[in-house]
């Protein structure tokens, strides 16, 4: 362990705190689908990659990760900042003009820790495949790891993609789900069920694990595990089950919180559920 | 006007699969995709030098364009190949996402473009590519004319950081520009100089030109000819340069008349030097199944068309 779990659940406090101030700030951007995956994004970042110091778009010699859903940026950038990309301060500047922290991240504005632009959905596995090939072409041994929201399972180029890692033998992919069961028009159940996705995964040749997104010591296990199976000629999938708007009482469980910005008030009861650990940005 | 000859006829898709084959001779990070069209891309004498640096997709455009678009992070210069609808409008969203707005050095090489893919159909006769690939910011987009050219090209874009749109096409056509030519991108070639009409000619229509160039002559009209191989970026000053000397400009286009490069050429001009324009291109309208040559003769595309258009525009210019 590169930090013990009450260090990683301090930080996972302010990635939120500034999750809702960003999305606050601009009123505009996606707090649910962010809160849901702070603890995987901070246990990503903070335990499980192998990262160099400094960005570098190549990537060679570290693991790589891609946020395919790229409407959760608020936690990508805050994450990000937080790791040493950039400073945080430029946090206040999301969703802003002339700003390097885009709605949805992107390359074009040479923001560090980005490699690919995301936000029209369903692209980022077949993005991450295309480095994890590249990464065995070089014989770099490193991981690379995605993000995906469960809807984002709707658009048809994921299983273009879920076919071909495992046909592919790409088993240096860790691919992850934010199984959280709502998207902008209500529940999956409803709008589109997802029906039986690890028995889907599994079908299409995937290992597939499944974790509690929202439990630091879960979550960081799950990742150990999926990492102790790179390598064996399959891709991995976790299904990470996890809240919308988890940690701010009355966005928790709700799609309503997808893509809404809190007001003042709302913003006072958020804070004051999230403790300030690290420092405001 | 200058002769041009040829002792064999080659499909400019050949000229793809002989360049990529050379360009990964040149550099190791070349790599090759394909979505499951390797013969009709010419991609086989790759995959025989280079197993390890190709990679079969599938019927799976979408996840051609991405695992490319993911390819370039760690160096590697991935040439995507598949026919032309296929590689642009089935997959716009992710070369315009993936691709153009992460600035990612993907080489989109499209065969079986246009009108000339033949008895297929409309499904697979794109004629609107060339407009939707220039219109994405930073891509850079090429149309070829034969053999050689292609070939040139194709080595040329390995060379070049960015993204491409290397369009290219079915049919077996005269070999006339020089073999083991270098190729320029972005700079156009004068194919013959004239003085009464500039006609810039870019893909099949640019050996339909010089057709047509040589039964002018005979009737005194002197036309400079120029090959836009590539469309954007668009090579102003050639065309400015010629457009000063002739007065009037035929554009022709294996492709819609919206959109393509006479639109390119007609907002130059209008913004900078207003000057008659005639079309050589399809009328807005889908293909059909036929023969390259019957559909190139019936959309009007072939030398007669473009003789026509030399006419109308030359007494334009003098009304």
């Amino acid at each position: 362990m590169k930090h013990d779990i009450a260090y990683l659940e301090q930080v996972a406090s302010q990635v939120r705190r500034d999750v809702v101030r960003m999305v606050h700030g601009c009123q505009s951007g996606h707090p649910g689908g962010s809160l849901g995956c702070t603890d995987f994004l901070v246990a990503l970042y903070f335990e499980a990659m192998n990262r160099k110091e400094g960005f570098e778009m190549d990537g060679k010699g570290e693991d790589l990760f891609f946020l395919s859903n790229g409407h959760i940026s608020p936690v990508f950038y805050s994450v990000l900042a937080h790791s040493g990309y950039f400073d945080k301060s430029e946090l206040a500047t999301f969703r802003k003009l002339n700003t390097r922290l885009q709605g949805h991240p992107t390359t074009h504005e040479h923001l560090p820790g980005i490699r690919i632009a995301s936000g029209s959905l369903g692209q980022g596995m077949s993005v991450a495949i295309g480095a994890a090939l590249t990464k065995k072409l070089n014989g770099d041994n490193s991981i690379v790891y995605t993000l995906h929201g469960d809807g984002e399972l709707q658009e048809g180029q994921i299983w273009e993609a879920a076919m071909f890692a495992p046909h592919n033998k790409v088993d240096n992919l860790i691919c992850t789900v934010d199984y959280n069961g709502q998207q902008i028009d209500g529940p999956t159940s409803q709008v589109l069920s997802l029906g039986d996705l690890k028995a889907k995964f599994v079908a299409f040749g995937w290992t597939v694990l499944e974790g509690e997104g929202n439990d630091m010591a879960q979550v960081l296990d799950v990742l150990a595990q999926a990492k102790a199976l790179t390598g064996k000629g399959s891709p991995i999938m976790i299904l990470l089950k996890t809240g919308m708007g988890h940690g701010v009482d009355y966005m928790m469980g709700s799609h309503k919180w997808h893509g809404a910005a809190p007001n003042d008030a709302q913003l006072e009861l958020a804070l004051a559920q999230l403790e300030e650990t690290l420092g405001d940005y | 006007m200058k002769k041009y000859t040829y002792t064999e006829k080659k499909d400019t898709r050949s000229g793809f699969g002989d360049g990529l084959l050379e360009a990964g001779k040149r550099n190791p990070d070349v790599v090759a995709l394909c979505a499951d069209l390797v013969a009709s891309l010419k991609m086989q004498d790759f995959i025989n030098a280079f197993p390890e640096r190709f990679v079969q997709v599938g019927i799976a455009e979408a996840n051609m364009i991405g695992i490319a678009a993911g390819m370039t992070i760690g160096g590697k210069i991935p040439f995507t190949g598949t026919f032309a609808n296929f590689s642009t409008g089935r997959v716009y969203d992710q070369i315009r996402q993936s691709v153009a707005y992460s600035d990612k050095n993907v080489k989109i090489c499209a065969s079986h473009a246009g009108l000339t893919l033949g008895e297929d159909g409309a499904t697979h006769q794109i004629l609107e590519d060339i407009g939707l690939m220039k219109m994405l910011p930073g891509m850079t987009v090429i149309n070829t004319c034969d053999y050689n050219q292609t070939k040139a090209a194709t080595i040329a874009i390995a060379e070049y950081e960015g993204p491409v749109y290397l369009r290219f096409g079915r049919p077996v056509l005269p070999v006339f520009t020089d073999a083991d030519q270098k190729f320029e991108i972005g700079k156009a070639w004068m194919v013959n100089e004239g003085a009464d009409v500039s006609i810039f000619a870019t893909g099949h229509l640019v050996w339909e030109a010089i057709q047509a160039g040589e039964k002018l002559a005979e009737e005194g009209i002197d036309v400079e000819i120029i090959n836009i191989h590539t469309i954007k970026p668009l090579d102003a000053e050639a065309v400015l340069k010629s457009v000063a000397k002739t007065g009037c400009v035929v554009t022709a286009e294996e492709h819609n008349r919206l959109g393509g490069l006479g639109d390119s050429i007609a907002q130059l001009l209008s913004t900078t030097n207003p000057t008659p324009q005639e079309y050589v291109a399809v009328d807005d309208s889908f293909g059909e199944s036929g023969t390259p040559a019957q559909l190139m003769t019936k959309y009007g595309l072939d030398a007669d068309h473009i003789i026509k258009a030399v006419k109308k525009v030359i007494a334009r210019k003098k009304a």
